[in-house]
């Protein structure tokens, strides 16, 4: 419930907050604190120092940028999933956003610190990663890209290097004829999800033309289930389906934990990634 | 924030129709908003936590890592020597004066209560145990100190699962070995009973092991002026705590003074004389300044005594038209590490409720109380009745599908008629009153039952893959703890009276003292309306104090559902003999006889004239006792304890419909319908406020809670993150309503309500799950019912039990 001594600083610049953190390995970004402070409390986590990064200029908004939406890192739950920009233009982001823990939680978490945080049981991996949304990351050398397929490496764990804080995320649009669903199965409204399912659909002439599919919690990262999208591809909306999402386990390795053993979130992966596609394809 | 604004979700509620405002001008039975809210809402609160004390410093226990061990070694002086720190102690340093956590429920001969030290001092027995604690002068530094402490242990074996504890070449958690006690009841002829029984099931059920989660987690406050010593603490039960803490500590009990101030819930887990307690007395009387401890969630469910864990064995005896012969119930009963307040009488208040609402010829109840190496379990909202009515009503259930019938038919076949009371059941108990019929009656009609009912039959037939399931709970309980007589015969260490008093002020304002300790409860307001009613003095007019020994001197505090029913009572009886005296007074007065004069609306009248004294101008010429009659004080001051000849049985019908997604196992509450009767009602918004929260920590049980340890011992859901409490996102609208047979055990004619909820709740959910699987071949899954277990029931794998 107290956390261990640390430093604390409110960075005035980005580049401040940069140096801080290339020059002690053990500091922490400190944006929302949701994820973070209760490790700390915990005492499962002991930073140096936590650079705090709420009070820095132009990480935090919404904006719309013609091909794709903009999404600072600093931006809150709350923000994102009242966005008419991003539930026009990405809905899937403020559907799964929604599912965030609750309300609580939405007004303080970020976007970005839910992502940077790398929980492959938090809702938005998933649905970044189907989207194929790149991470923009800021140092004192500069920015620099980062595709969603490369930003989680492992467990609370992304590729962002020593003195990097990530600035935000580019959303592609898809454009038009897409459907969208994000399917969360969890045992209470705020706990996280056993298994999710992000799913994107492209219907045209009643068949399938393109689906993207990312899976919450079945691996130590966020996941793909490219076997599904492979699948789908040209199916016809209807019985065919079902046969497609029987792929949806292939390549991962669910955890087992108190609400669910590995084979039973690779069975729910399935249902849940038909339930997810045809909700989605029912609504392009 | 006004009064109207505290209040207004009450007001809705009361506004809805929901519940019918008696006419008249009487104020029990009147929806009253609760007076505490405005106050408590506001954030004016008094929470142990909140006070603070000159010179006050912290507390911060070390906690076991290990759910067994040898403790060979405690170094503290590298946390003594930080910034800070004031003192650190090992349990060595209190071996001489911490005495023994007490146990004031030795239910068998055979029982056997282990020395509990507050703090371990040679061997733990569960993690979480305190073997060390650091004072310091603010949190943060003593959470510090705390890593500071060297610890050294020799590895112990864990024991964890009761079966294997009871073999002989278990390891033991204590020297004298795994079992705590064992007993057995029997009434009628057992053997002839299940002899040549045309039908016999034979179920086991597992109550699985929960942590009460009350929302304000403990808190204890000690000071001492060097000769009287204040313990404020989170407690259900101040006058209880202070006569053992005497016991404990040697303090004498006129030098201690307990006070349970704001108190955030309890559901029995703060009826319990803790480590914590006792340790901060020894602190403040050894370094003479006050001290203060306040526990983490992660700490409380690691060690606030947790509730349930049993394994049920019941077999149940019928004849061909489902007419119950006879019932045998062999428990195993988890006590923990060790016996705490009430650790082994919680099984035993189950020993006779297993027959329920049933009629029956024969009936025979085992218990084993079993030692493993983890948190003792204790009093947790109903302590040994929804054990019972789970087990009651989950087989009758089994009952009714064994024998093709509806499972409301089975119970009619065999439940008590209304015709019938006051009936003496086979385990001895009288139920004075009650309706099951009417309730059941009421409940099917509000729930649609015969549309449900086909509901669920063309699901069945279009193989719907979700299906709908009915689930069924008759309950009654045994409540209104309790009759000091029957205690005595359960040798539980203490009566069961209650205290009232009421003080008439100068301005003819009341206060009114009660020995009972509201938690959430709403007792001041309910104590109001009982006075208001009694001395026909307006609601506004009247305060309740309680909660402070040196204010409420006498009490046996709050539980079992308790409150009203006994010291509800008390209050009232208190009220009589201040009417008593005010009825010498007046007639003093008004020169007549007593006789001659008539109470209504809060005055005397002389019958056939207009004289009259109001109470208030009573209270007034007591006060200035310019003229008082001969032999009467100058007060109308009175008190009275109320003491039960039998305990009260409330009892309903509660019908759960639930929808089963057989492709991933969740289970959804589609409709729930509850039908109580609690006999009279004091405070209809206050019983409804109490049937929806028991409603949901039954369902709670049913679906979400289960704390869950692993082979070593270790608490796997020490955080709120692991043990899932659902919130009000995650239970459906209640459908409540109530039939009313007044008690006849008490004038107000109360039956208490405080745990009826959560004791009827559990099984009708399983029973709707069960039911809802039951055409492929599923007859139980093990609580909670989660997705995954529902989902392996229907694989037909592990999780579930199929016929």
């Amino acid at each position: 419930m107290i956390p261990a001594r640390f430093d604390y600083l409110r960075a005035g610049s980005l580049e401040e907050a940069c140096q801080a953190l290339a020059s002690d390995e053990d500091a922490k970004v400190l944006a929302g604190g949701q994820s973070l402070l209760p490790l700390l409390r915990l005492r499962l986590s002991y930073p140096t120092t936590l650079v705090d990064i709420g009070r820095l200029p132009g990480l935090s908004g919404v904006e719309d940028r013609g091909d794709h939406v903009h999404i600072g890192a600093m931006t809150t739950h709350d923000e994102v999933m009242r966005s008419p920009v991003v539930t026009a233009a990405c809905p899937l982001v403020a559907m799964a956003t929604a599912t965030v823990a609750d309300p609580a939680v939405r007004h303080r978490g970020t976007f970005g610190g839910s992502l940077a945080h790398g929980d492959p049981a938090g809702d938005l991996p998933a649905v970044v990663l189907a989207l194929d949304g790149v991470f923009v990351a800021r140092s004192a050398r500069g920015e620099r890209d980062i595709p969603a397929a490369e930003f989680f490496v492992d467990y609370l764990e992304s590729s962002l290097r020593p003195g990097e804080i990530l600035a935000g995320v580019r959303i592609p649009k898809l454009g038009e004829g897409w459907g969208y669903h994000y399917e969360k199965f969890h045992r209470t409204a705020q706990a996280w999800a056993i298994v999710g399912v992000a799913a994107a659909v492209k219907r045209s002439n009643g068949a399938i033309q393109e689906a993207r599919v990312g899976l919450t919690n079945m691996g130590s990262t966020p996941l793909r289930a490219r076997a599904v999208e492979a699948a789908l591809r040209g199916v016809e909306v209807g019985e065919q389906v079902r046969p497609a999402c029987e792929a949806a386990a292939e390549g991962t390795s669910p955890p087992a934990d108190l609400h669910a053993q590995p084979d039973y979130r690779r069975h729910l992966a399935k249902v849940l990634t038909y339930r997810a596609i045809g909700k989605a394809a029912g609504a392009p | 924030m006004t009064e109207l604004d505290a209040g207004l979700v009450g007001e809705q509620i009361a506004e809805s129709g929901q519940i019918a405002e008696p006419t008249g001008r009487g104020e029990i039975g009147r929806a009253r908003r609760r007076k505490e809210d405005a106050r408590l809402l506001t954030g004016h609160t008094r929470w142990t936590d909140n006070l603070q004390q000159p010179g006050m410093l912290q507390v911060m226990f070390l906690r076991s890592p290990m759910a067994h061990a040898r403790i060979t070694r405690v170094d503290v002086s590298a946390a003594r020597d930080l910034p800070g720190v004031l003192a650190a102690f090992s349990g060595q340093d209190f071996a001489d004066e911490q005495g023994s956590l007490p146990c004031a429920w030795p239910v068998s001969e055979d029982i056997v209560i282990p020395d509990h030290p507050p703090m371990a001092v040679s061997e733990v027995r569960y993690v979480g145990e305190a073997v060390a604690c650091v004072v310091a002068t603010d949190r943060y530094r003593a959470a510090d100190a705390l890593e500071a402490i060297e610890v050294d242990y020799e590895p112990l074996p864990a024991v964890m699962d009761m079966h294997d504890a009871l073999t002989p070449d278990s390891p033991k958690v204590h020297e004298s070995g795994n079992k705590a006690f064992s007993t057995t009841i029997t009434s009628g002829d057992v053997e002839a009973a299940f002899r040549d029984a045309p039908v016999v099931i034979d179920r086991t059920y597992i109550q699985q092991r929960l942590i009460p989660s009350a929302m304000e987690p403990r808190a204890v406050l000690a000071s001492t002026d060097g000769d009287t010593f204040t313990l404020w603490s989170s407690t259900q039960i101040p006058h209880v705590l202070r006569v053992m803490l005497a016991v404990t500590t040697g303090i004498p009990e006129h030098r201690l003074r307990v006070i349970a101030p704001d108190v955030g819930g309890g559901f029995g887990s703060k009826l319990q004389v803790t480590a914590e307690e006792v340790l901060c007395l020894l602190l403040t009387r050894r370094l003479g300044r006050p001290v203060k401890w306040s526990e983490s969630r992660t700490e409380g469910n690691l060690t606030v005594h947790h509730g349930r864990d049993q394994i049920q064995h019941i077999r149940l005896a019928a004849e061909a038209d489902g007419r119950i012969r006879g019932l045998r119930v062999e428990l195993l009963a988890d006590m923990g590490a060790y016996l705490m307040l009430v650790t082994p009488g919680v099984p035993m208040l189950g020993a006779s409720m297993f027959n329920a609402i049933y009629k029956m010829d024969a009936y025979e109840f085992a218990c084993t109380g079993v030692f493993t190496t983890k948190m003792p379990t204790d009093a947790y909202r109903g302590a040994g009745r929804p054990e019972a009515t789970y087990a009651i009503e989950r087989v009758m259930d089994e009952l009714a599908a064994e024998l093709g019938i509806d499972p409301l038919e089975a119970r009619r076949r065999n439940w008590i008629r209304h015709d019938e009371f006051p009936y003496t059941t086979i385990s001895g108990l009288t139920y004075d009153s009650g309706n099951y019929e009417a309730a059941t009656d009421r409940a099917m009609a509000l729930f649609g039952y015969d549309k449900l009912r086909a509901e669920q039959a063309d699901r069945r037939d279009r193989g719907d893959p979700v299906q709908l399931g009915i689930g069924v709970s008759t309950y009654t309980e045994m409540c209104g703890l309790a009759p000091s007589r029957l205690l005595g015969m359960a040798n539980y260490g203490a009566g069961g009276w209650e205290h009232g008093s009421v003080r008439m002020l100068p301005t003819g304002k009341v206060e009114v003292i009660t020995g009972t300790s509201p938690h959430g409860q709403g007792h001041v307001t309910s104590w109001s309306q009982i006075a208001a009613d009694a001395l026909g003095v307006p609601f506004d007019d009247i305060t309740v104090l309680h909660g402070d020994t040196a204010v409420a001197h006498k009490g046996m505090d709050t539980y079992g559902s308790r409150s009203l029913v006994i010291g509800g009572v008390a209050v009232l009886k208190a009220c009589e003999k201040v009417k008593d005296k005010a009825r010498k007074l007046a007639a003093h007065l008004l020169e007549c006889s007593p006789d001659d004069l008539e109470f209504e609306a809060g005055a005397f009248k002389v019958r056939g004239t207009g004289a009259s004294r109001t109470i208030q101008e009573l209270a007034f010429a007591a006060f200035t006792a310019h003229d008082l009659p001969e032999g009467v004080e100058a007060r109308l001051d009175s008190d009275a304890t109320f003491d039960p000849d039998n305990y009260s049985f409330p009892h309903g019908t509660h019908l759960c419909a639930v929808e089963v997604d057989t492709e991933t196992g969740m289970v959804k509450i589609r409709s729930y319908v509850a039908v109580d009767d609690v006999g009279k009602v004091v405070n209809p918004l206050i019983v409804e406020g109490q049937v929806h929260g028991g409603i949901a920590q039954g369902v709670a049980q049913a679906l979400f809670e289960e704390a869950v340890y692993d082979a070593d011992g270790n608490l796997l859901t020490a955080t709120m993150a692991d043990y899932l409490l659902p919130s009000a996102a995650d239970l459906p609208a209640f459908t409540t309503d109530r039939t009313e047979t007044p008690s006849t055990g008490n004038p107000l004619g109360v039956k208490g309500v405080g745990e009826a909820g959560t004791i009827a709740s559990t099984p009708a959910v399983v029973n709707a799950v069960v039911d809802a699987l039951r055409p492929r071949g599923v007859r139980d899954v093990q609580m909670p019912c989660t997705p995954e277990r529902v989902w392996r029931a229907v694989q037909g794998t592990r999780g579930g039990v199929r016929s």
